[in-house]
């Protein structure tokens, strides 16, 4: 049970969007065109990704709730 | 005989958002981007924040000019300036040969305004990843920066060379910082703000002259005050990019004229991005910024693939990515009537309304905690094209 609750936090449901250009970033959907899978939490993506739109680092999202 | 390809000239933010939108639309077209740059993909965004994050100019290279060539298969052309234009023929003339257009896109952006004084030509100015390359180059461990101008680019310089260690001088020839885009009382936040980390600020008087010594610079202000720096750094301000635009006939005002089809005032040429004018209606605005360069694009792409579209722009709120002060700034038409108002202004954030005559939202400016009311006042602000 424990296993199964650790995995369960460990996908992501959130939205981030780019402060410069309005990219969302749907945790659940992930951007597997970058290799980034469903549910990954923006979290657990590497400092060095960079907004598929404008190409500003993760420091310029901020949580979006629609 | 294969169909002449889409041109798009420019390979920063637009002519690649363009390029990648096109593609997105129409796999099989061939499409040719042109640019006299090396054609590296980087983010402009990043320019004015990237010493902080200890970015340098070829960690700021997000795909080569090979990579994007095959990510969105384009003939792509680096290194290659366009010398003319021949709207009749469909034809450009580049530094390597001629070339037949379908359709052709601008996408040259904005050159830095020229200062007009003595030693003018001294400062630096950072407008592109070469530009960036030369700064770092010349940007020797807790230099001196003395910066001319305290707009939007002028403070987020301010703060990412503050915040790396740099001494920072920052001079503006207005009362304050984000004179035309915040109200008085954000921009003495801000100020207050950069000075907390160590930025030194003298408001109201410009530079007149700029020397060179031995070691550095010595910067003479029209009040008479001396300042010394190692390094000069000038933000003062953008101009569209239209000599190529003028030189083939085309009409330009600020920037090249367009149409909410993105159209130019001749047939099948096109133009995005910091370079253009938009004029609608009988009125006319340069839109700089990354927000309505995005939305230029999709709008293009879906022309060019053929399907008819034109566009409208919301309010497009601006983030002034100064860490030191986060401000988001959503300032009202130039021309219109009305004032800021203080909803709230604490040592938290700050929200300012600016109201029209009737009391109706029409622009904003936010700032630290406030920052997340961006969208939802966005919604309510006027739309900046219908």
């Amino acid at each position: 049970m424990t296993q199964l609750a650790e995995a369960d936090s460990a996908v992501g449901t959130r939205k981030w969007i780019c402060l410069v250009c309005d990219f969302i970033y749907d945790e659940a959907k992930g951007i597997p065109e970058e290799g980034i899978a469903p549910g990954t939490p923006m979290a657990a993506i590497p400092d060095t990704w960079a907004c598929p739109d404008c190409g500003v680092t993760k420091a310029d999202f901020e949580p979006y709730d629609d | 005989m294969p169909h002449a390809p889409v041109v798009i000239v420019g390979a920063g933010l637009a002519g690649y958002t363009l390029a990648k939108e096109l593609r997105k639309l129409a796999p099989e077209q061939p499409i040719t981007l042109i640019t006299a740059d090396s054609g590296a993909l980087y983010s402009k965004p990043m320019l004015s924040n990237a010493l902080a994050q200890g970015q340098t100019a070829p960690t700021l290279v997000q795909a080569t000019a090979l990579a994007q060539a095959e990510k969105l298969q384009l003939d792509l052309r680096p290194n290659c300036s366009v010398s003319a234009i021949y709207p009749q023929q469909h034809r450009l003339e580049t530094e390597s040969g001629e070339l037949p257009y379908a359709q052709l896109v601008l996408a040259l952006g904005a050159r830095p305004r020229q200062l007009d004084f003595p030693g003018a030509e001294l400062a630096l100015s950072v407008n592109n990843l070469d530009d960036y390359a030369r700064f770092r180059a010349r940007l020797t461990p807790g230099a001196h920066v003395l910066i001319l101008g305290a707009g939007l680019v002028g403070c987020e310089f301010a703060n990412d060379l503050a915040a790396s260690g740099h001494a920072v001088t920052l001079v503006e020839a207005g009362e304050r910082a984000l004179q035309h885009m915040a109200p008085a009382s954000l921009s003495l936040r801000l100020q207050n703000s950069l000075q907390s980390i160590g930025v030194q600020c003298h408001f109201g008087s410009g530079a007149r002259e700029i020397k060179q010594l031995e070691h550095g610079y010595a910067v003479s202000l029209g009040n008479g005050c001396h300042l010394n720096a190692d390094l000069v750094l000038s933000a003062t301000g953008l101009i569209p990019e239209t000599a190529l635009a003028k030189s083939a006939g085309l009409a330009v005002g600020q920037g090249i004229l367009v149409n909410d089809q993105l159209c130019t005032s001749a047939a099948d040429i096109y133009a995005l991005g910091d370079c253009v004018e938009l004029g609608v209606s009988g009125s006319s605005q340069v839109l700089p910024y990354v927000l309505p360069l995005m939305q230029q694009a999709r709008v293009l792409a879906s022309i060019l693939s053929g399907t008819p579209s034109r566009l409208s722009l919301p309010a497009l709120p601006v983030a002034v990515k100064t860490p030191a002060c986060p401000m988001v700034l959503c300032p009202p038409d130039r021309n219109a009537p009305g004032d800021w108002h203080c909803e709230r202004d604490d040592s938290l954030g700050a929200i300012h309304h600016f109201l029209g005559r009737d009391g109706g939202l029409l622009g904003f400016a936010l700032a630290g905690d406030a920052c997340g009311q961006r969208r939802q006042l966005a919604g309510r602000a006027p739309a900046l094209l219908e």
